[in-house]
C-alpha cells in the first residue's frame, strides 16, 4: 500500500517533468490526464479511517470524471478542429525549461522541510509533489505561446493546488470542493471557447498574434 | 433575503439564456438589478441572522461593498436599455446572461463567511466576465478577453493554495480544522504563523490579481479598453471592490493571527506601487478608456494603502469603495457615450465632446474631478480621512507619497480629460445617429449627483457604518 503511494507521487511529479520537455500536444494532453487519473487515485490510497469514505469517494470520483476524461477530451476535440500538433518555439526552451523544473522540484523539498505541517503528516511527498507542481503550471503557461499549452499549464497549476487539497479533505465540506471541480470545468470550457474564437479570428492559435494591446 | 437576492439574479440570469427575444432581453436586467436593490434595502431595515448554517452572513463590511454594486448594477442596467437597443445588430444572449450572473456571484462574495465559497463565487465573478469583454467580437476585445481570462485564472488559482495554506495553519491538535471566518479568527494565535505567512503571500497575488494592483495589474488596461462601457463600470466600481473585500477578510485572519504588521507593510507597499505605476502610465495616455483604467490601478492602490496604514485610515478605505464605485460609474458610463458618439477612443481623434454630448461630455469632466480627489465629491473625503489616517499614525513619508502620486495623476490625467472634452468638434469622426438621451445619460447624471451629495453631507448612519465595517479590521 505504502509503496503504491509512494509509486503514484513520484509518477506525478515525472509528469510534471515530462510535460516541460514535451513538444507535442497530443502527447502532453494524454499526460495531463494520467495526472488527473493518478490524483483520484491518490485521494484513495490517503483515506485513512479518520476520514469519511463517502466524502472521499465523491471527490475521487469527482476529480477523476473531470480532470482524466472530460477536460482532456475537450482539449483533444479542441486540437483536432483546430488542426494543430506541436508547440513551436516556445519562449523558454525545453531543456532550460526541464533544468528550471529540476529546480523546482529540489526548492519544494527544501521549503517542505522547513515547514513542518502543524497536523499529523499524511505522507512525506505530498507538499512536495504538490509544491513542485503548481511551480510546473506556473512555467508552462509563461514560457508558451500556444493557448493551448497555456490551458495545460494552468490545468497542471490546478492538479498541484489538488494534491495539497488532500491535506484538508477532513474538513472541507463536500459543497466547497464540488465548487471548486466545477469552476475548473467552467474555466477549460470558457478558455476552449476564447480559443476557438482565437483561431478562427488569427487562423493561429498563437498567442504572440495577441499583442496589439499595450502601452 | 439573503438568499433572495443571490437566487434572483442567478435565476433571471439563466432564464436570459433560453430568453428567446434580443429585443425585449434587456429588461431582465432592470427586473434583477430593481429586485436586488429591493432585497437589500430590506436587509438594512431587517437585518437577518446567517443562513446556511453560517456561510452566508451580510456583515458590516460586506454591507458596504454590496450595497455599492447594487446601486451601480441598477444605474447600469438602465444604462443598458439605451446601449443595447443601439447594439441591436448583436446578440447580447450572452451579455445579459452573463450580467445577472455576474450580479449573483458578487453578492455572494460580499456575504460570504466561508473562505472556500468566497473562492468559488470569486471565480464565478471572472468566468460570467470574461466573455463579456468579447462583446465587440473583434481581435482586440478577443485579445483583451484572453489575457483577462488567463491571468485572473492564474492568480486565482495561487488564490485557493492560499486558502489551502489557510486551512492548513488550523489544521493542528487544537486548532478550528475549518474554512469560517469566525472559527479562523477565533483561533487567532493558535494558528500556525508560518503557514499564515505563506497563506498571506499567495492570497494577497491571488486576489490582488482580481483588484488589478501593480504590479498584477495587466490585465487590466486591455479589459477595460475594449469592453462596453457598462461592463467596465461593473469591473471597475464592482467586481474590483469585492476583490478588495476578499483581501479584508484574509487580513482579519492574519491580523487575529498576529502577523497584522507583516500582512500591512505588504499591502502598504503594494498600494504605494500601484499609486506609483498610475501616475507613470496616466500621463500621455493616448486612449481614454485605458486611462480609466490606470485610474482604477490608483483606487486600488489607495484602497490597499488605507488598509496598509490600519487605524482610522481603514474607515476611510470603506468610504472610498463606495466614493469608488460610484464614480467609476459616472467615468466609464460617460466614456462609453463618448467612445460611441466618436466612433473612436484615441485622444488624437476625439475632442469637443462637450459640445456634441452636452451631458456626457461635462459629466465626464466633473467626473475626473470627483475620481482625482476634488472638494467637494466624495473621493475628497475618503482620500482625506486616509491622508489623516497616515499622519495620525506617524507615517509622514507615506502621507507625502500618497500627496504627491494624487498631484502627478491628477495633472496628467486632467490633460487627457480636458483634451477630450473642450474644443469644437468640428472634422471629428462621428457617428451622426448617437446623441445624448435619458436612458444613457441619465445613469451617470444620478451617479454623479449621488458622489456629489456623498460629499456635501455623509448620513451618521453610513459613517456608522464605515466604522463598523473598519473595526471587523482593526479590532478596536
Amino acid at each position: 500500500m505504502g509503496a503504491w503511494t509512494d509509486m503514484a507521487f513520484i509518477l506525478v511529479v515525472v509528469l510534471d517533468l515530462f510535460l516541460l520537455a514535451s513538444s507535442r500536444l497530443g502527447a502532453a494532453i494524454r499526460a495531463v490526464a494520467l495526472q488527473g487519473a493518478l490524483l483520484s487515485l491518490l485521494a484513495l490510497l490517503l483515506t485513512s479511517s479518520g476520514h469519511s469514505l463517502g466524502h472521499m469517494l465523491v471527490v475521487a470520483g469527482g476529480a477523476f470524471f473531470i480532470k482524466a476524461i472530460l477536460i482532456p477530451w475537450l482539449m483533444f476535440r479542441a486540437i483536432r478542429e483546430m488542426a494543430i500538433r506541436r508547440e513551436m518555439e516556445p519562449l523558454v526552451g525545453y531543456v532550460p525549461s526541464m533544468i528550471l523544473g529540476g529546480v523546482g522540484v529540489v526548492l519544494s523539498f527544501a521549503f517542505s522541510r522547513g515547514l513542518p505541517l502543524p497536523t499529523h503528516e499524511m505522507h512525506p511527498f505530498l507538499v512536495p509533489t504538490a509544491l513542485a507542481t503548481v511551480w510546473t503550471g506556473l512555467l508552462l503557461v509563461v514560457s508558451r505561446r500556444k493557448a493551448v499549452t497555456q490551458v495545460l499549464g494552468f490545468l497542471v497549476l490546478e492538479n498541484g493546488v489538488f494534491v495539497f487539497g488532500l491535506l484538508l479533505t477532513d474538513f472541507m465540506p463536500v459543497m466547497v470542493e464540488a465548487g471548486v471541480l466545477l469552476d475548473l470545468l467552467a474555466a477549460v470550457f470558457v478558455m476552449g471557447i476564447v480559443m476557438f474564437q482565437i483561431n478562427r479570428e488569427f487562423a493561429s492559435l498563437d498567442t504572440d498574434a495577441l499583442s496589439s494591446l499595450k502601452d | 433575503m439573503i438568499l433572495f437576492v443571490i437566487l434572483v439574479p442567478l435565476v433571471l440570469g439563466a432564464s436570459a439564456f433560453a430568453w428567446p427575444d434580443n429585443r425585449t432581453r434587456p429588461v431582465l436586467l432592470l427586473v434583477g438589478s430593481a429586485l436586488h436593490v429591493v432585497g437589500i434595502v430590506s436587509l438594512w431595515t431587517h437585518p437577518e441572522a446567517p443562513v446556511m448554517n453560517g456561510y452566508l452572513f451580510l456583515d458590516a463590511a460586506g454591507k458596504v461593498v454590496v450595497s455599492t454594486s447594487s446601486v451601480l448594477f441598477l444605474a447600469s442596467a438602465i444604462y443598458a436599455q439605451g446601449y443595447l437597443r443601439h447594439r441591436s445588430d448583436r446578440d447580447n444572449r450572452v451579455f445579459v446572461g452573463g450580467l445577472l450572473i455576474l450580479l449573483a456571484a458578487m453578492t455572494t462574495v460580499g456575504m460570504a463567511q466561508h473562505l472556500g465559497v468566497l473562492w468559488v463565487a470569486i471565480e464565478i465573478t471572472t468566468l460570467a466576465t470574461a466573455p463579456l469583454i468579447y462583446f465587440n467580437h473583434n481581435a482586440q476585445s478577443l485579445e483583451a478577453a484572453w489575457k483577462y481570462l488567463l491571468v485572473s485564472s492564474l492568480g486565482i488559482a495561487l488564490a485557493l493554495l492560499g486558502t489551502f495554506f489557510l486551512a492548513l495553519s488550523g489544521a493542528g491538535p487544537d486548532g478550528p480544522r475549518s474554512l469560517m471566518l469566525d472559527d479562523l479568527i477565533r483561533a487567532g494565535p493558535q494558528l500556525s504563523r508560518p503557514w499564515v505567512r505563506a497563506a498571506f503571500v499567495f492570497l494577497l497575488v491571488g486576489y490582488g490579481t482580481k483588484m488589478g494592483l501593480a504590479p498584477l495589474h495587466s490585465w487590466k488596461p486591455d479589459a477595460y479598453g475594449e469592453a462596453p462601457g457598462l461592463l467596465g463600470a461593473l469591473l471597475a466600481g464592482g467586481i474590483t471592490n469585492f476583490a478588495f473585500l476578499s483581501v479584508v477578510r484574509v487580513l482579519q485572519v492574519t491580523s487575529a493571527a498576529g502577523e497584522g504588521a507583516f500582512a500591512r507593510d505588504a499591502l502598504l507597499g503594494l498600494g504605494l506601487l500601484s499609486m506609483a505605476l498610475a501616475a507613470v502610465f496616466m500621463a500621455g495616455q493616448r486612449d481614454f478608456k485605458r486611462m480609466l483604467a490606470y485610474s482604477s490601478v490608483e483606487h486600488m492602490g489607495i484602497l490597499a494603502v488605507a488598509l496598509g496604514l490600519g487605524g482610522a485610515a481603514v474607515t476611510g478605505a470603506f468610504y472610498h469603495v463606495l466614493n469608488n464605485g460610484l464614480s467609476k460609474g459616472v467615468m466609464f458610463l460617460a466614456a462609453g457615450n463618448i467612445h460611441r458618439a466618436y466612433g473612436s477612443k484615441r485622444t488624437d481623434q476625439v475632442r469637443g465632446a462637450a459640445r456634441r454630448l452636452p451631458i456626457s461630455g461635462p459629466l465626464f469632466l466633473a467626473g475626473f474631478l470627483a475620481v482625482t480627489g476634488t472638494p467637494p465629491f466624495g473621493p475628497f473625503w475618503s482620500e482625506f480621512m486616509i491622508l489623516n489616517g497616515a499622519i495620525g499614525t506617524g507615517r509622514p513619508v507615506v502621507a507625502a507619497l500618497f500627496l504627491l502620486f494624487l498631484a502627478v495623476i491628477f495633472i496628467g490625467m486632467g490633460a487627457t480629460v480636458l483634451h477630450v472634452v473642450q474644443g469644437s468638434d468640428e472634422g471629428a469622426p462621428g457617428n451622426p445617429g448617437f446623441k445624448d438621451s435619458w436612458l444613457t445619460a441619465g445613469p451617470p447624471l444620478v451617479l454623479m449627483l449621488a458622489v456629489l451629495a456623498l460629499g456635501i453631507w455623509l448620513p451618521s448612519g453610513l459613517m456608522g457604518l464605515f466604522s463598523a465595517a473598519a473595526r471587523l479590521v482593526t479590532g478596536t
